[in-house]
C-alpha cells in the first residue's frame, strides 16, 4: 500500500517540473540499487567486496563505448552496460576467488584499481581526463531528463523486485546457506562455487547497469571518480547503518545518508566522518542496523524472505 | 644503465615495501584479521610526525621516537577496546569496522591538515647519494632504509622465535582456544599484536614521508601494495614478504621507466601474473606464522602441516 503510493508519487514527480529534485531521485535510486547489490553480496553471500566500483566505472565507460562510438541508443546501451560489466565479473572472480574473507575484500580493491590504472592509460577512453556522452545531446533537455527519470526507477523496481524473488528462490536459501556455513551446504548438495559466482555476476550486472544510469545522468566521466572507492564506502555505510542481510535496510540507510548529506552539506568532510563512526557503532552494537532494531520492535517484515519454521500438531499435519 | 639503475632503485624500494606488509601479514598470521586502514594508520603516522616536527621543533628522524610509542599504543588500545569485541563473529565485522576506520582518518586528515600534500624533511640525508661508478648512484636514504626494513624483519624473526611473546603468537595462530587453556590471554596477546603491528608501519609512513610527498589519500595504496607483497612472497613467510616487496618495487620502477604511467599499473600486473601462476606465493611454506621460527638444529620434521598448495579446492585464506 505505502510502496504503491511512493511509487505513485514518484511517477507524478515529473509534471513538477522540478529539474533538480529529478535528478536527486535519480541519485537516490542509483544509490539504493547499488547497496542492494553490495547487500546481496555481503549480507547474502558473505562475500566482502571493497571493490564494486570497478563495475560502477565499466558501466559508465562501457555506455559511453557503446552510444558515442558504436551508435547504440545510449538509453538502450544502459542495460546492455550491465551485461559488460558482468562479463568482466567473469573474468575478474578467475582472480578474486582465489581469495577468502579479509583478503578477499582487498584483492577486489587491487583489481579495481587495475581497471582505474587501464582506463586512466588508453587514449581511446580519454586517459585521466574522461570523455562526455555526447549521443544525447541532440535531445532537448526536457527529453533527456524525463527518459533518464523514467529508466531510473524502471531500474529501481526491477532491481527490488528481482533481489526479493531471488533470495525468496530456492537459490535464495542456497545462498543464505552457503553464508552461514559452507560444508554445510555442500554437503546438503549446495554447489558452493556456482552459487557465489552467480550472485557475483548479478551484483555486477546491477552495479554496471546503475554506473551507466549514474552517468547518463551526470554525461560526465573520469576513471578517478568513476572507479573511486568512494562509491563502495557511501554503499558500505547504507547498508551497514540500514541493515546488513535484510531487503529493507539499504531502503532506510539510503534515506539516512541522503539527509545526513544534506544536513552536513556545508561541513565539507564531516559527514564522511559522522557516517564513518555511525557505521563502526552499527557494526559493533547494532549488527543488524536501523531495519533490525524496528523488525525487532514491532515485528514488522515489508519484505520477507527469511522462511520461518511453523511446528504443526500431528492432525494437522495428518490433515493435510 | 637507466635500466639498471630502475633496477636497483626498485630493489631498495622494495625495502620499504617489505616494512608496510610486515605489519599486515603479522595480525593476519596472528588472529586472521585483515585491518583495511593498515595503509591509512601508516599515513596518519606521517601527519603526526608532520605535528611533531612543527610543534616539538624536531628531526623527523627523531620524532620516530614519539610517534612510534604513540601508535603502539594506540595499536593496543584499538585492539583492547573495538577489534577484540568483533571476534567469534565472523571475518566481517572486523573487515567493515577496519575500514570504516580507513574512511574515518582519511577525512580526519583532510578536515584537519586540507588536501595539500607533505613532506618530512629531516635536513640533507634524503638528497645525499653514494656514487657507484658507472654513472650510478643510489641515495644514501634508500639504502639505510633497506637495511632498516632487514633488521627490523631480522628482529622480529627473533621475537616470533626465540621469545616468550613469539612462543605464545605461534601457539594462538595454531590454535587459540588451546592457547587459551594453557594461559596465553589471547586478548592481551592481540592488542600487543596489533601495537607492533601499527608500530611498525609507523615507521614505514615515516620513512614515506621523508622519501616522497603525501596527502590524506595516501593510505590505500601503501595498504594495496603492503597486501600484494604479502601474496607475491607467500602468506607466511618473514622473508618472502621481503622478496614480495623487492619484486613489486623493481616492477614499479621498471614500469615507470617503460613509460610514466605505467607505474603502479606493472606493479599490479606482476601481482596478478604471480598470482595466476603461483597462487600460493613464490615461498609459502604455510599460512601459519610457525615457519618464521629459525630452523633449529636437530628437528629436521617440519614442525607444522606444510600447505603446498592452498588454493586448488578450499582455499586458505580461510579465516
Amino acid at each position: 500500500m505505502l510502496g504503491a503510493l511512493l511509487l505513485g508519487g514518484l511517477i507524478a514527480l515529473p509534471l513538477t517540473g522540478e529539474s533538480g529534485l529529478m535528478r536527486m531521485v535519480v541519485e537516490l535510486i542509483a544509490l539504493l540499487v547499488l547497496a542492494q547489490m553490495w547487500n546481496l553480496l555481503a549480507g547474502y553471500a558473505g562475500l566482502v567486496s571493497i571493490g564494486q566500483q570497478a563495475f560502477l566505472g565499466l558501466g559508465g565507460y562501457a555506455l559511453i563505448v557503446l552510444a558515442d562510438d558504436l551508435g547504440v541508443n545510449a538509453f538502450l546501451a544502459v542495460p546492455l552496460a550491465g551485461i559488460v560489466a558482468a562479463v568482466f565479473a567473469l573474468l575478474t572472480a578467475a582472480i578474486v576467488f582465489r581469495f577468502r574473507g579479509g583478503y578477499f575484500a582487498v584483492g577486489t580493491w587491487a583489481v579495481a584499481e587495475v581497471y582505474r590504472l587501464l582506463v586512466a592509460n588508453t587514449p581511446a577512453l580519454g586517459r585521466g581526463t574522461g570523455r562526455t556522452l555526447k549521443a544525447v545531446f541532440p535531445l532537448a533537455r526536457e527529453t533527456r531528463e524525463l527518459v533518464t527519470y523514467g529508466l531510473a526507477l524502471a531500474i529501481g523496481v526491477v532491481a527490488m523486485a528481482a533481489v526479493y524473488f531471488y533470495l525468496r528462490s530456492r537459490q535464495g536459501v542456497g545462498l543464505m546457506a552457503v553464508r552461514d556455513s559452507e560444508p554445510a551446504s555442500e554437503s546438503l548438495g549446495v554447489d558452493v562455487y556456482f552459487t557465489k559466482l552467480r550472485v557475483y555476476l548479478i551484483a555486477a550486472f546491477g552495479t554496471g547497469v546503475t554506473g551507466a544510469l549514474i552517468y547518463l545522468n551526470l554525461l560526465r566521466i573520469s576513471p578517478d571518480a568513476a572507479f573511486s572507492i568512494n562509491w563502495t564506502a557511501y554503499t558500505i555505510f547504507i547498508v551497514v547503518i540500514g541493515g546488513l542481510g535484510t531487503v529493507e535496510g539499504p531502503i532506510v540507510g539510503t534515506l539516512v545518508f541522503f539527509v545526513l548529506r544534506e544536513l552536513l552539506a556545508d561541513y565539507g568532510a564531516w559527514y564522511m566522518i559522522l557516517l564513518g563512526v555511525l557505521a563502526v557503532v552499527a557494526m559493533m552494537r547494532y549488527p543488524q542496523g536501523l531495519w533490525g532494531l524496528i523488525g525487532e520492535r514491532w515485528d514488522v517484515h515489508v519484505f520477507p524472505v527469511r522462511r520461518r519454521v511453523r511446528l504443526s500438531g500431528p492432525d494437522e499435519a495428518a490433515n493435510r | 644503465m637507466a635500466w639498471l639503475d630502475a633496477v636497483v632503485q626498485g630493489i631498495l624500494l622494495g625495502g620499504l615495501y617489505a616494512l608496510f606488509a610486515t605489519g599486515l601479514s603479522l595480525i593476519f598470521g596472528v588472529m586472521r584479521l585483515v585491518n583495511l586502514a593498515h595503509g591509512d594508520f601508516s599515513i596518519l603516522a606521517a601527519f603526526l610526525a608532520v605535528v611533531a616536527v612543527r610543534v616539538l621543533a624536531l628531526n623527523p628522524l627523531l620524532a620516530l621516537m614519539v610517534v612510534v610509542p604513540v601508535m603502539a599504543a594506540g595499536g593496543y588500545g584499538l585492539q583492547r577496546l573495538v577489534l577484540n569485541r568483533l571476534l567469534g563473529r565472523g571475518i566481517l565485522p572486523a573487515v567493515l569496522v577496519t575500514f570504516g576506520f580507513s574512511v574515518i582518518i582519511q577525512n580526519g586528515l583532510l578536515q584537519i591538515f586540507s588536501a595539500d600534500s607533505q613532506r618530512l624533511n629531516p635536513g640533507g640525508i634524503e638528497t645525499a647519494s653514494l656514487a657507484l661508478g658507472g654513472g650510478l648512484a643510489v641515495g644514501w636514504f634508500s639504502l639505510l632504509t633497506f637495511a632498516l626494513a632487514v633488521v627490523l624483519l631480522g628482529a622480529l624473526q627473533l621475537l616470533i622465535g626465540r621469545t616468550a611473546v613469539g612462543r605464545a603468537f605461534r601457539a594462538t595462530s595454531d590454535d587459540g582456544d588451546t592457547a587459551e587453556l594453557m594461559g596465553i590471554d589471547n586478548h592481551r596477546l592481540y592488542g600487543f599484536a596489533m601495537a607492533l603491528s601499527l608500530a611498525i608501519v609507523a615507521i614505514a609512513g615515516i620513512v614515506l614521508g621523508i622519501r616522497t610527498t603525501f596527502t590524506f589519500a595516501s593510505g590505500p595504496d601503501r595498504l594495496l601494495f603492503a597486501f600484494e607483497a604479502v601474496i607475491i612472497g607467500g602468506l607466511g613467510s618473514l622473508w618472502g614478504t621481503l622478496v614480495g616487496g623487492v619484486i613489486l618495487g623493481v616492477a614499479q620502477t621498471v614500469g615507470a621507466k617503460l613509460s610514466p604511467g605505467w607505474g603502479i599499473l606493472t606493479g599490479h600486473l606482476v601481482f596478478l601474473a604471480v598470482l595466476l601462476l603461483r597462487p600460493a606465493g613464490l615461498f609459502a611454506k604455510s599460512r601459519r606464522v610457525d615457519s618464521w621460527r629459525p630452523a633449529r638444529r636437530g628437528s629436521s620434521a617440519p614442525r607444522v602441516r606444510a600447505v603446498s598448495a592452498p588454493c586448488s579446492g578450499r582455499c586458505c585464506w580461510a579465516g
